[in-house]
Parts: structure tokens; sequence; C-alpha cells
């Protein structure tokens, strides 16, 4: 199933919010601003398409921008993990 | 004056506290409010602010049991029938609490999994076009375009005759036929009496001589001829065609249409020519969670079960939905609510317990050794001391020292 690169399109999809990978100081400073441990965070398997057409790494942190029906825009994140998604 | 400037001063710190819907629309009424002063237009703001801290959450409240009780009080009132989309679609569609038991369930799949086709700009404006894409995705075997398929035992042809309307209907040529039955390797082909009929003359592989009066050979032989693959998307059983749109553009009607299938397969159909990509989805929140990610997925949980409420109509805050989404999707993988998923990840023995399956919960924990540190809500009320929610959340710092059973 997970063979090969996702297909970039997906990003397109209207399901799918806008993700963006945080620099290690943009990290740094959220975490101090939530005041939580990366653990805290909600998270994001490896596996996901999204994060592998990021390229992004376990312990990256990644902030969504979800069109919140409530509140226009509303960021949330989420800490890239390694485990295997069960089945 | 230049008193303006101290109203978009505060708006731009303003801005910083409040959502951006909020904040846009406070923005555009004070705009529009001429025949407010500076000071009063400050005073607005003033007011907008406090209202909308006074809205939020506070520490504490235990927004997860708001959600949970009102999701499921509107739940007891839903019907348990499923039931059709009257006229609309002309397949059953599970809907009302089932529907929602599903979701929150985390089913794998689907009990009726339902995939809608957008199409693009070049094919969604004509009916010819969107049941061309139709037909090429629709999964299609030999049985659905033939009549009738006769053999006798003895003799190694079969014959099939095939159904001219539902050639036409599923847009599948003889020449097609002919070709997957030769590179299934069963045996030749060649037309028979007349250009719908087809004799297969069955190879010495497939049925051996010894073989050639054993009805099981040939009922297996049958099967394989009959589930035969032509074309489609596996999967996707059936389609039909929807208007979802009318407009007049020019004193012309023009009509938008969009494909509606039983079954599901995201992954193969979001790619294809003449579909949309951006718009084309399904009911199977695993398949989008595997294709879209995991955010896609939680939208579509909050779609799912919004779609469900709204039909039975019921006013259940999206808010408590989005939460439920939230919840589900924490970890980075769908759960479900319930034994096998949320509440069965627990940390705590007795809030566990107190869910389902009691006495299997206690024998595990005790052969693993499990402590309870009797945090959470469920426990707390199980041992008898203030839960940690709400006002028991935060602790009176006075200078007598705390009786020690109060909090270990």
């Amino acid at each position: 199933m997970s063979s090969g690169v996702p297909d970039r399109r997906i990003l397109e999809h209207e399901l799918v919010p806008e993700h963006r990978v945080l620099s290690f100081e943009e990290a740094i400073a959220l975490l101090r601003k939530l005041g939580v441990k990366p653990w805290q965070l909600p998270q994001i398997s490896l596996n996901d398409p999204v994060v592998r057409l990021l390229n992004a790494k376990p312990g990256d942190i990644i902030e969504i921008k979800r069109r919140s029906p409530t509140g226009g825009v509303h960021i949330a994140y989420r800490l890239v993990v390694a485990y295997e998604r069960r089945a | 004056m230049g008193g303006g400037r101290r109203v978009d001063e505060v708006l731009e710190a303003v801005k910083e506290i409040l959502p951006l819907s909020l904040y846009e629309e406070l923005v555009k009424s004070l705009s529009e409010a001429t025949d407010l002063s500076d000071e009063e237009k400050l005073a607005v703001i003033e007011e907008v602010v406090r209202r909308y801290v006074l809205a939020m959450a506070q520490p504490g409240e235990p927004v997860g049991v708001v959600a949970a009780q009102s999701i499921g009080e509107p739940g007891t009132q839903m019907t348990l029938r499923t039931f059709h989309y009257a006229g609309l679609m002309e397949f059953d569609v599970t809907l009302g609490l089932p529907r929602l038991i599903e979701v929150v369930d985390a089913k794998r799949e689907p009990s009726t999994p339902i995939m809608e086709i957008y199409l693009d700009e070049e094919h969604k404006y004509s009916e010819a076009k969107a049941r061309e894409i139709a037909r090429r995705i629709e999964y299609t075997t030999l049985e659905k375009v033939m009549a009738s398929l006769q053999y006798t035992l003895g003799d190694r042809d079969v014959i099939i005759k095939l159904d001219p309307e539902m050639l036409e209907d599923k847009g599948v040529s003889v020449d097609l036929v002919i070709e997957r039955i030769r590179d299934s390797g069963i045996g030749e082909v060649r037309l028979g009496e007349d250009q719908y009929t087809l004799v297969v003359t069955i190879d010495r592989k497939v049925l051996p001589e010894e073989r050639i009066f054993d009805y099981r050979t040939y009922k297996e032989i049958e099967s394989k001829l009959r589930k035969l693959y032509l074309k489609g998307v596996k999967g996707i059983n059936r389609t039909s065609i929807r208007v979802i749109d009318e407009k007049v553009v020019d004193g012309k009607v023009v009509r938008e249409y969009a494909i509606v299938t039983e079954g599901s397969n995201l992954a193969e159909v979001l790619f294809m020519e003449g579909v949309d990509y951006r718009r084309t989805t399904t009911n199977n929140i695993f398949e989008i969670a595997e294709v879209l990610g995991i955010e896609a997925a939680r939208n579509a949980i909050i779609k799912e079960i919004m779609k469900v409420l709204e039909d039975a109509g019921l006013d259940v805050d999206i808010r408590h939905v989005m939460l439920v989404a939230d919840v589900m999707t924490w970890n980075g993988s769908i759960r479900q609510i319930g034994r096998l998923g949320v509440a069965g990840e627990k940390p705590s023995v007795l809030a566990r317990a107190a869910f389902e399956v009691t006495v299997r919960q206690f024998y595990d924990a005790a052969v693993a050794g499990e402590e309870d540190s009797l945090k959470g809500v469920t426990e707390s009320i199980i041992a008898g001391i203030p839960p940690r929610v709400g006002t028991g959340l935060v602790l009176m710092a006075l200078g007598i020292p705390r009786r020690r059973q109060e909090r270990g």
C-alpha cells in the first residue's frame, strides 16, 4: 500500500489543510509558549501521506492551518512519530 | 483628529486574541458604522473581546463530558432504521444512528461504502462525458454483460451469449470480451452463430481429459468465467450519475453532473483522468486517512458525523463533534471511541473497568501489576475523592497542612 511517494496533488484536496514543518527555533519557541513537552502534542504518523510529501522526520513538529467553521482559521500542531499505524 | 489611528492600533492588538472569523466581522462592522465616534468604536471592541473571553472554555471545564452528553442525548432520539434517500439515490445508504455508531466505532469498512466523484471542467457539464467516466470506473465482469452461459459435461465448448443491451450500457465491446477471455488462459474463443455468441473451447490444462465428466471442475470454470474482469476499478460495484447543480447561463440551462458509486476505492479513482481530485471523496474514513492523511480523515469524521446529525434534524454544535474527531485522530491513526480505542487506552485501571468488560480489565491489570494514581475523573468518583475538573482542578493553598487522605 505505502509503496512509492504519494501524489503531490493530494495537497490540493479540499479535505487536506495546509501543513508546514516548523524549524527547530520555531518548535522550541512554540513548546515554550504552550508550556508543553513534545509528547504532549497530538501526533501524526511518519507514514502519513502528507508527512511523506513534506519529508518530515520523527520529532519534527508540523503546523496545520485548519479551516475552522467556527474560527475561520485555526492553527494546530502535531508531532511526527515513527511508529507504524496499527493495521 | 487622527483618533482613527488609535482604533486601528487597538484592532491590531486584538487580532492576536480573537479568532479570524470574528476579527474580520468586527473590522467589517466597524468600517460600516460611520456614525460611531472613535470612543464608541473602542467601547465596541472592548465589549467584543470581553464577551469572547467570557465565552471561552475555562481551565478545568470538562469539555469531553459536555461533548459526550451533547452528542449522546440527541442521539437517543434518532431512529434505528436505515432508509433510502427517496428518489435521490438508487442504492441503500446507512444513515442515522447505525452510521453514527459506524463512524465513532471506527469501522474499517462502512457497511455501505459510497464515493462521490466530482468531475473536472471538461467533463462535468455533459451527461455523456460523465457517463463515459462512470463506465470506466464501474467494475465490470463478464457476468454483468452476458445473457446466458451453457455447457454440457463431456463437451469442451462453453457457449456464452452476450446481452447487446448490457454491452452498450456498460460500454464494453465484444472484442474486449474476447481479448479478456483469451488473456485469462481459460481457452480459445471464437464467434458462434451470431456476433453476440461466443464459443469458448476450454484448454486441456484447465480441464484435463480425465476430468471431462467432473461436474465440479465445470462449476469452477463457470464461476471463473462469470467473475472474469473486463474493465473498471476494483471495489466500485455500481455507478450512477447525478445532477448536483443547475443554473441558467445566457438563457441556457447548465447542469453539473457528478458520479455516485456503490463501493469505494479512493486511491485508484482519485487521479483518474476526468476526475476532480480536489473534491472527490468517499465515506470510508480509513481510505481517506490512507490516501489523504490523518488531517483529512479528521475533517471527514467531522463531516460525516455532522451530516448524520443534520439529516436527523438534530442541532448539535460542531465544536463537540470537532472534539470527538480530535480525540479519535490524536495519535496519528484513527482510534475508535470505545474499549478497543480511546476508552481502552486510558492509563487508569478503574476508568477502563468502569467502561466495559470489568472483570477482564482487573485480571489483566493484576497480572501486569498495574497501579492507579486516581488522577482521572472516573477513578476519583469511584474512590470518592473530588475529581480534578472544574473547581476541583485547583487546590487551595492555605497555610494549614492538608489532611492526608484527601489527596495522595
